[in-house]
């Protein structure tokens, strides 16, 4: 069965247009706040070019740097593995699990585990998973998914919130005080954090000059897990090195204030080496990330380095709602990553963009993302996943508009109509029309009244 | 200088006016401005689909109406990014380099071609600039929101030469309007909230009309807006700066 | 072929012709503030406190101002804190769940965003930064830079086990955007320059 696409779920998602509005305005609040604190730098822009520098030469030497780190780490007393995908991935954290005996893990914010659906397996097998980011927990006990990729449960309202931890914390029915409701989590995540033996966390930052990975949290999530277990598994993508600890002085910069103003987050925790008696592994996941790497068009998304800037900023995603996008990453970035896991269940994401630019302007490592989502267009035609109404339409289109005399036949035609105008080809009902007047129809063209009154310039 | 005028199929069809103002504009600063009749469209509709390959007989058109001119010019941000970073032509490439290095949207035309320094115009209302993001993201008609850069606008530098105008500030300096070309049918739903939010904060801060450098962006605000039965109309910058009146 | 060496010889395959890594040396360039006050600034916006004192004994006097202490435990292996805390002695660090507030030094603090550097060798164990209630961090008036370039310039080389910038309480703002200071960690953080 297809799944719903962007168009659909953004229409069901536009149905309750309080909330839209409500979604929209806290989001752009966000990228307020981004703006504000970036102006307080005024190398920013020279930050910006200098991140997204080091990861394009990070990436253009990532068989080197990928070598340098797992030697550096293994040095360190680190155990490095490698997945080749999520379910290898997955397969290796069940091992390291059962080999210490462990049926009980507590795990900070990881998107990648999000993609790879660990929590999930980890079920399957008889693993108890705790999420211990706030936000990913209130959805975990909501059976429900991230809508953004820092701020996991955006589209939740705090009523909402506060009923489920009725439901499930025992907090009294209708408190719904965010302060409150804050403390009742910590209250109940303090004892799994105490009796928990296994820490998963994601990775922010890898740096292959030195073997340690680069976490970065609000809340002391990460860190509450990882010192209070005898065991830390660290998830990364193979996309998330940088050469050396000093470029940290840049990412560092950059990642907090584009992500929701804040000038750092409150804990950029350096993992080097495990605690005495304790193991650490750190997980190397490709899941089609060396086929991005490939593609010389896109390979520049996997500069990426999750701030979620671009879905701040996107008019697009502030009136869709995160799960809109059907995908683990939603937003301009994950409509450029997704088509790349699968071009046929996402070929609609790069559509779901008005090409307005903004994505790459916040961009705080420069990715060209509304390029790419042009590009992606092209690559999904050429491929064949795209309506072949739409296919004939275009086709149609194009012979008119290479041929003057055709395309005059048509304008006509359009001006009384609009049928065949450019902006409604591919539309069967007329979707321009149910909130939109059409423009008046003028008596002539201007070409007609060109004829007429600059004739002897002609 | 040569100046061929080069208007959008839908300004050509649905805005007449605007082409006018553009053509009497340029006249007005003693262009030597000629029409190419044989124009159709720059292809953009198809490109921005994903049909790409589909606009070589559009650029050959092209290529064919507006070989030979020292500048292109177009009352449309939107149309001239496309021409600028997409017109091939197999045939003559040197010809389409050129064309691509010398087709201008009108306003950059004025400010950076032309020079203007000032205009015989008056236009006494109270009116909201919508900053067209192909106009601004794409040739850069003004600094951008986003950026930590100093602060310019192509568009505002001319305004500013009209007499009796009043420019609102806006909430959102310069957030899309939704329409997105075919994204304004086949995301209907986003594209016409993204268009009301954008009307509303013209409205919200008293505009009587709303301007712009692209008549897209403006044909779906004023749909919107006359969908609403509101009183705010919409106005290409062109017909402003060329004298004002309707 | 192992999946390590898939992943490499893929890598290895795909990725373009070398880039050049860029130097830094801009970001070293700026005049950026690196006092106590722009610091401080910065820190109270984040949500946490900074003192500037003449020595320890006015540090006490704050603590004792500002927290209620009887029948709470306070911990620091900082001597100078010997007369309202203990050094942390044990072994297994869960017994650190009950501590209302911890004392702690930090090597430097960064000015634009309020973050002092910690590391594993300054304290027994890197979870006491976390677990308790409120957090106390101890810097030496002359240890403020101005930006993390300057701080990794600082720390470029050092070996640690485990460090961590840290700025202001644990926080969270999941819930409809509303900032709840507290989540996991301290609910309180205050730096004293000392």
């Amino acid at each position: 069965m297809k799944v719903a696409d962007h168009a659909e779920r953004s229409r069901i998602f536009n149905k309750d247009v309080d909330r839209v509005d409500w979604h929209d305005e806290t989001l752009w609040f966000v990228r307020g706040k981004r703006d504000k604190t970036i102006h307080q730098i005024p190398e920013w822009e020279e930050l910006r070019n200098t991140a997204s520098q080091i990861k394009a030469h990070t990436l253009s030497n990532l068989h080197y740097y990928l070598q340098e780190f797992e030697k550096n780490a293994t040095a360190n007393g680190v155990t490095v593995h490698w997945a080749k995908d999520g379910a290898a991935h997955n397969q290796i954290v069940l091992e390291i699990l059962k080999k210490n005996k462990i049926n009980q893990m507590v795990k900070s914010k990881s998107m990648l585990t999000e993609e790879c659906h660990l929590n999930h397996f980890l079920e399957e097998n008889e693993v108890e998973v705790i999420d211990s980011d706030l936000g990913e927990r209130i959805l975990q006990l909501a059976k429900d998914t991230p809508s953004h990729i820092v701020l996991p449960c955006i589209h939740m309202k705090k009523e909402e919130i506060g009923e489920l931890f009725h439901e499930h914390l025992g907090t009294p029915a209708g408190n719904a005080d965010p302060q409150f409701l804050t403390a009742a989590a910590r209250e109940s995540l303090r004892n799994t954090f105490l009796n928990f033996k296994a820490a998963l966390t994601g990775v922010n930052f890898a740096i292959a000059e030195t073997g340690e990975i680069v976490v970065a949290t609000n809340e002391g999530n990460a860190d509450m897990g990882v010192h209070l277990a005898d065991v830390h598994i660290a998830s990364m993508g193979i996309e998330k090195l940088i050469p050396q600890r000093k470029h940290l002085g840049v990412f560092l910069r950059i990642l907090t204030r584009s992500a929701t103003g804040q000038p750092i987050t409150t804990y950029s925790s350096h993992f080097k080496k495990p605690g005495a008696g304790k193991e650490m592994h750190i997980i190397l996941v490709d899941n089609g990330r060396t086929r991005q790497l490939g593609r010389a068009d896109f390979r520049n998304s996997l500069k990426c380095i999750r701030c979620g800037a671009c879905m701040n900023t996107c008019p697009v995603y502030r009136r869709s709602g995160g799960h809109s996008y059907h995908n683990v990453i939603a937003g301009p970035i994950g409509s450029i990553l997704a088509p790349n896991l699968d071009m046929k269940e996402h070929a609609d994401l790069p559509f779901a963009s008005t090409l307005c630019g903004s994505c790459s302007n916040v961009c705080p490592v420069k990715i060209d993302i509304h390029d790419q989502l042009y590009k992606w267009r092209q690559v999904i035609v050429k491929e064949g996943y795209v309506d072949p109404a739409k296919k004939v339409a275009m086709e149609v289109m194009a012979k008119a508009l290479a041929s003057p005399t055709l395309y005059r036949l048509a304008g006509k035609a359009a001006r009384t109509t609009l049928k065949y105008a450019p902006f409604v080809v591919n539309n069967k009902f007329n979707a321009w029309y149910l909130h939109r007047e059409m423009p008046e129809v003028p008596k002539s063209s201007f070409g007609e009244w060109y004829q007429k009154n600059r004739k002897n310039n002609d | 200088m040569k100046v061929a005028l080069f208007i959008p199929c839908y300004v050509d069809q649905f805005y007449p006016n605007v082409a006018i103002a553009t053509l009497e504009l340029l006249e007005k600063y003693g262009c030597e401005v000629s029409y190419p009749k044989n124009q159709t469209c720059c292809g953009q509709p198809m490109a921005n689909s994903g049909f790409e390959h589909l606009t070589g007989g559009c650029d050959r058109n092209f290529v064919n109406n507006f070989k030979g001119y020292d500048y292109i010019v177009a009352p449309s941000g939107s149309c001239v990014l496309h021409i600028r970073e997409h017109l091939h032509d197999e045939d003559d490439p040197e010809e389409a380099k050129k064309i691509r290095e010398t087709t201008y949207e009108l306003i950059s035309f004025l400010t950076d071609i032309l020079k203007v320094k000032e205009l015989n115009a008056s236009f006494p209302h109270k009116v909201g600039m919508h900053q067209s993001c192909h106009g601004l993201r794409g040739l850069k008609l003004a600094q951008m929101s986003e950026l930590n850069a100093p602060d310019f606008s192509k568009p505002a530098q001319l305004l500013n030469m009209v007499k009796d105008i009043e420019i609102i500030h806006l909430g959102r300096v310069d957030e899309c309007c939704g329409f997105g070309g075919t994204f304004c049918v086949a995301e209907e739903a986003v594209s016409v909230k993204m268009g009301q939010d954008r009307v509303a904060d013209h409205i919200q801060h008293e505009a009587e009309y709303i301007t712009g450098v692209d008549m897209s962006c403006l044909m779906h605000m004023e749909g919107i807006l006359k969908r609403q039965k509101s009183n705010v109309k919409i106005i290409h910058l062109a017909e402003i700066l060329n004298g004002g009146t309707k | 072929m192992t999946s390590r060496d898939e992943i490499l010889a893929a890598v290895k395959q795909n990725q373009p012709e070398l880039i050049d890594l860029p130097a830094l040396d801009l970001f070293f360039e700026t005049e950026n503030p690196s006092d106590i006050a722009s610091f401080s600034k910065v820190l109270e916006a984040i949500g946490g406190k900074a003192y500037e004192v003449n020595d320890y004994s006015e540090i006490i006097a704050q603590i004792k101002y500002d927290f209620l202490l009887e029948g709470k435990r306070v911990v620091s292996d900082l001597p100078e804190f010997s007369a309202i805390a203990k050094p942390y002695t044990g072994t297994d660090n869960h017994e650190l769940a009950d501590v209302e507030l911890m004392i702690l030094p930090a090597h430097f603090a960064v000015a634009e965003n309020g973050a002092c550097w910690i590391s594993s060798e300054l304290f027994a164990d890197p979870i006491m930064p976390f677990i308790p209630q409120h957090l106390i961090l101890i810097v030496k008036k002359e240890n403020v830079v101005a930006t993390m370039n300057q701080a990794y310039a600082l720390i470029a080389t050092k070996d640690y086990a485990y460090a961590a910038f840290i700025a202001g309480p644990s926080k969270t703002a999941d819930i409809e955007q509303s900032l709840v200071l507290g989540a996991h960690g301290p609910k309180s953080m205050k730096v004293f320059f000392v």
